[in-house]
């Protein structure tokens, strides 16, 4: 029996087009040498709302009792391939199929492969994927988070670039020409194949080591049985509120303990506090209620809250005071407030190198959005002289 | 001089309508909340509960709303904040409400509703049918059926006594016949209100209040991971109403010095061959039939059910048991179900399934849009259920009785 499964992991609507199109057209590749196929998206993970990580799957068979064998269990339990395509989602996935934090290769197989669209290196990306006990191969192919939306489909052959390193992970399962005449019956474009082509030529997977990655414990919770939760479909309400950090002074408000917010932002702002003038602005318009008030009277974002929307940069009056940057820059989640009380020399330093290396270029030019949400088109994105994502010969 | 309602409400006997009694109860209740909206024959209770309210002999907040959508809504609130609440609509009114309807039972809100049971469209009809009530059996909703005034007394009471025991916290709806019961005047002993206090208890919604002291989230999002659990929790409610219906009955009986069953009546059964079947009022055309009939030597009785939610299962297998044959009367349809039967037919049915003496089954629709049950009919159909008893023969065609052809 040969069946090849994989997943696409996606943030929803900026991304659900694409992840679709990418799980269709591998299988249509398939499908044009005989071979079954289906390809699905998680119903319960609402890819209808923004940048919440979501999945596609697909199953490709040998025939079609093979496939019913497999198609029975509705979702894959484990796959031969994973395709994530915004990098921000290594740290892990919180979606609203699950509950806790579900590291980005918990179904990849045991020497199956994850791919990811990245500037990242494979060592740095590598810090914010959760280890495991069994050894995963690791493909990069260079690229921003691309946006591909639910109402346009801004292309910027990222489709045809994940198609052929899946391939290159799974060589069984369609010849090259095949899925080339697949992407051009369904995507489009020479470019593409050319794109294709280039990516499975080039991909170069690492194998990752058992034990190798992010030492952190996912995020876990139980969830109750049917006669240990409330009645009336009620649950706790989150109230109340302490000093900052539990101490004296300050004001942390009450949140939710078992939503965290750590995969769904792809990027979160750092606070100047030389720059701040205390004018409140920030502490009230976040819609996610992220701000602890420090002692001394400053807002310092907490990144167990934060949704990434970019709302406090937005609205913070004093220039270059609250700066939104990439998400994957970042390995920690501390307090702001308490690094620069520490020391505000290396807090100054620090927020330089990350204002620096985690810029987000491309910004959506009225939303001012970035990364997933900036919408890159294929000119930027694959042309050679333009390019954000360059190909890999260039690299 | 007394008000009209004062010289009504004293403990005695009164002539009243199953509308005025239902009144009558949300006065002795202390219902808190009422929503009205306009459509028979169920608005009767409405007219009665607001003269009360006019005249200064009852206290509530009676909310006329826009729609039977916003009425049912706004009690399903009411009701989350810890008031006892009424309210009630008819045909497609019901079934306007019947997203509250479903959410209602779903968040375990003790509502209690009237149904003044009636047709629904189209065509436009005004007349009983009890498709409307049994619309919500699915859905975590109690439902009787009263057939008399003064039935209402008992049903009317155990509804509020049992939607609102912790243990079950689920909404009850009384399905009362439209005209011969919303309609009808007939003479009902009221209980004082000093029985009703001993009977029935303040509504205590516990932890579940929704109160600004209290911080909880009602009826988030709940998605695979946790919606089998509360439909686990909601079965587990249904069948603890079964336990709590029988132990409030008890009460019921020992305050009110009644002698019924909780959930059958029986009549002229000890020594019937066969029985007749059903709900609501079609239980008085079918005594006098089966006393005419007993007249000719024809051993036929009658077993209704007061209770369609909780289902008396192990009860009615009991009874119907001892029986050769069976003819259930719904007045209601099921089109396409199993025999092309109404809803009790096939209730009963399954009910009866794998008990140890099954008894042959027919079932039999009639009385219709509010047609009249005749004499002539409810005979026909003990006569069909007597040689189906006789000739010791299955029977699963379903008659329809009383129709034109
Ligand atoms: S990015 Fe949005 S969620 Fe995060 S702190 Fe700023 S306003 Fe709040
Ligand atoms: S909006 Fe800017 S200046 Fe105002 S409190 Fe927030 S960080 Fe400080």
């Amino acid at each position: 029996m040969s069946v090849i499964s994989f997943e696409v992991i996606y943030r929803g609507i900026f991304q659900k087009s694409l992840a679709v199109k990418i799980s269709r057209t591998l299988i249509l590749a398939a499908v044009k040498e005989g071979k079954p196929g289906i390809s699905f998206g998680r119903y319960s993970d609402s890819p209808e709302r923004n940048g919440i990580p979501a999945k596609q799957f697909g199953y490709i068979a040998d025939n079609e009792e093979e496939l019913e064998t497999v198609a029975a269990q509705y979702e894959p339990k484990q796959v031969d391939i994973s395709i994530c395509v915004d990098d921000t989602l290594c740290k892990g996935v919180e979606s609203w199929a699950w509950y806790g934090l579900q590291p980005i290769n918990a179904v990849t197989k045991p020497g199956g492969t994850l791919i990811v669209t990245s500037n990242q290196k494979e060592d740095d990306l590598v810090q914010h994927i959760h280890r495991r006990e069994t050894p995963y191969k690791l493909a990069i192919i260079p690229g921003e988070a691309s946006f591909a939306g639910l109402w346009v489909y801004k292309d910027d052959g990222t489709d045809a670039r994940c198609l052929a390193a899946a391939l290159k992970a799974e060589p069984t399962m369609c010849s090259i020409a095949s899925l080339e005449s697949a992407i051009r019956e369904n995507i489009g474009s020479e470019t593409h194949v050319e794109a294709a082509r280039e990516v499975y030529e080039d991909l170069r997977p690492v194998e990752i080591e058992p034990g190798q990655g992010n030492d952190e414990v996912p995020f876990t919770f139980e969830l109750l049985k049917w006669h240990e939760m409330r009645q009336g479909v009620v649950i706790d309400g989150v109230g109340g509120h302490e000093g900052f950090r539990g101490g004296e002074g300050g004001y942390e408000p009450g949140r939710n303990p078992y939503f965290k917010k750590w995969s769904t932002r792809t990027m979160r702002p750092v606070v100047s506090f030389e720059k701040c003038t205390k004018c409140t602005l920030c502490w009230v318009a976040c819609p996610d209620t992220c701000f602890d008030v420090t002692p001394d009277g400053f807002f310092d974002a907490n990144m167990e809250a934060c949704c990434g929307c970019g709302v406090c940069e937005a609205i913070c009056p004093v220039k270059d005071c609250i700066t939104m940057v990439n998400e994957v820059v970042f390995d920690e989640r501390d307090s702001q407030w308490q690094m620069w009380q520490e020391n505000k020399e290396d807090y100054d330093k620090y927020m330089d190198e990350k204002i620096t290396t985690g810029k987000i270029d491309g910004r959506h030019p009225i939303t001012g959005l970035a990364g997933a949400f900036s919408g890159i088109g294929l000119e930027t994105g694959h042309n050679p002289e333009t390019a954000k994502i360059k190909p890999l010969k260039d690299l | 001089m007394a008000t009209a309602t004062e010289q009504q409400q004293g403990a005695g006997v009164h002539l009243l309508t199953g509308s005025e009694v239902m009144a009558h109860i949300c006065r002795l209740a202390d219902v808190d909340v009422i929503t009205a909206y306009p459509i028979r024959p169920y608005d009767t209770v409405m007219q009665y509960v607001s003269k009360f309210i006019a005249e200064g002999d009852f206290d509530a907040d009676y909310i006329p709303a826009e729609s039977e959508h916003g009425q049912f809504e706004i009690v399903k609130h009411a009701s989350a904040c810890g008031a006892r609440v009424f309210t009630g609509s008819s045909g497609v009114g019901w079934l306007y409400a019947m997203e509250p309807l479903a959410v209602t039972a779903g968040l375990r809100l003790p509502m209690v509703a009237l149904v003044g049971c009636r047709a629904l469209d189209d065509p436009g009809a005004f007349g009983t049918e009890h498709n409307d009530a049994m619309l919500v059996r699915d859905l975590g909703w109690m439902i009787n059926f009263p057939d008399t005034a003064q039935e209402v007394i008992e049903l009317g009471l155990l509804a509020y006594r049992v939607a609102e025991d912790p243990r079950v916290y689920l909404p009850c709806a009384i399905a009362m016949d439209g005209a011969f019961l919303t309609h009808s005047q007939a003479t009902v002993r009221l209980p004082g209100q000093d029985e009703v206090n001993a009977f029935l208890p303040p509504y205590d919604r516990g932890d579940l209040l929704l109160h600004p002291d209290n911080p909880i989230t009602i009826a988030p999002q709940a998605n695979e991971d946790w919606l089998m659990e509360v439909r686990r929790q909601s079965s587990e409610a249904a069948k603890n109403s079964y336990t709590v219906l029988k132990e409030a009955h008890a009460d019921f009986s020992k305050i009110f010095g009644t002698n019924t069953n909780p959930f059958l009546d029986e009549y002229m059964t000890e020594d019937a061959d066969v029985v007749l079947c059903g709900v609501g009022t079609l239980s008085l055309p079918v005594k006098v039939a089966i006393r005419e009939m007993r007249k000719e030597g024809k051993k036929v009785g009658m077993v209704r059910l007061k209770w369609f939610r909780p289902f008396p299962t192990e009860e009615l297998r009991e009874s119907l048991s001892r029986f050769k044959a069976v003819g259930v009367i719904d007045r209601d349809y099921s089109f396409g179900s199993p025999y092309h039967g109404g809803i009790v037919y096939n209730e009963i049915k399954a009910a009866m399934y794998g008990a140890d003496k099954v008894p042959h089954l027919k079932g039999f629709v009639c009385g219709l849009g509010g047609r009249e049950v005749l004499l002539e009919d409810v005979k026909q159909m003990a006569d069909k259920v007597i040689s189906m008893g006789q000739n010791d023969a299955a029977d699963n065609e379903v008659d329809w009785i009383g129709v034109r052809g």
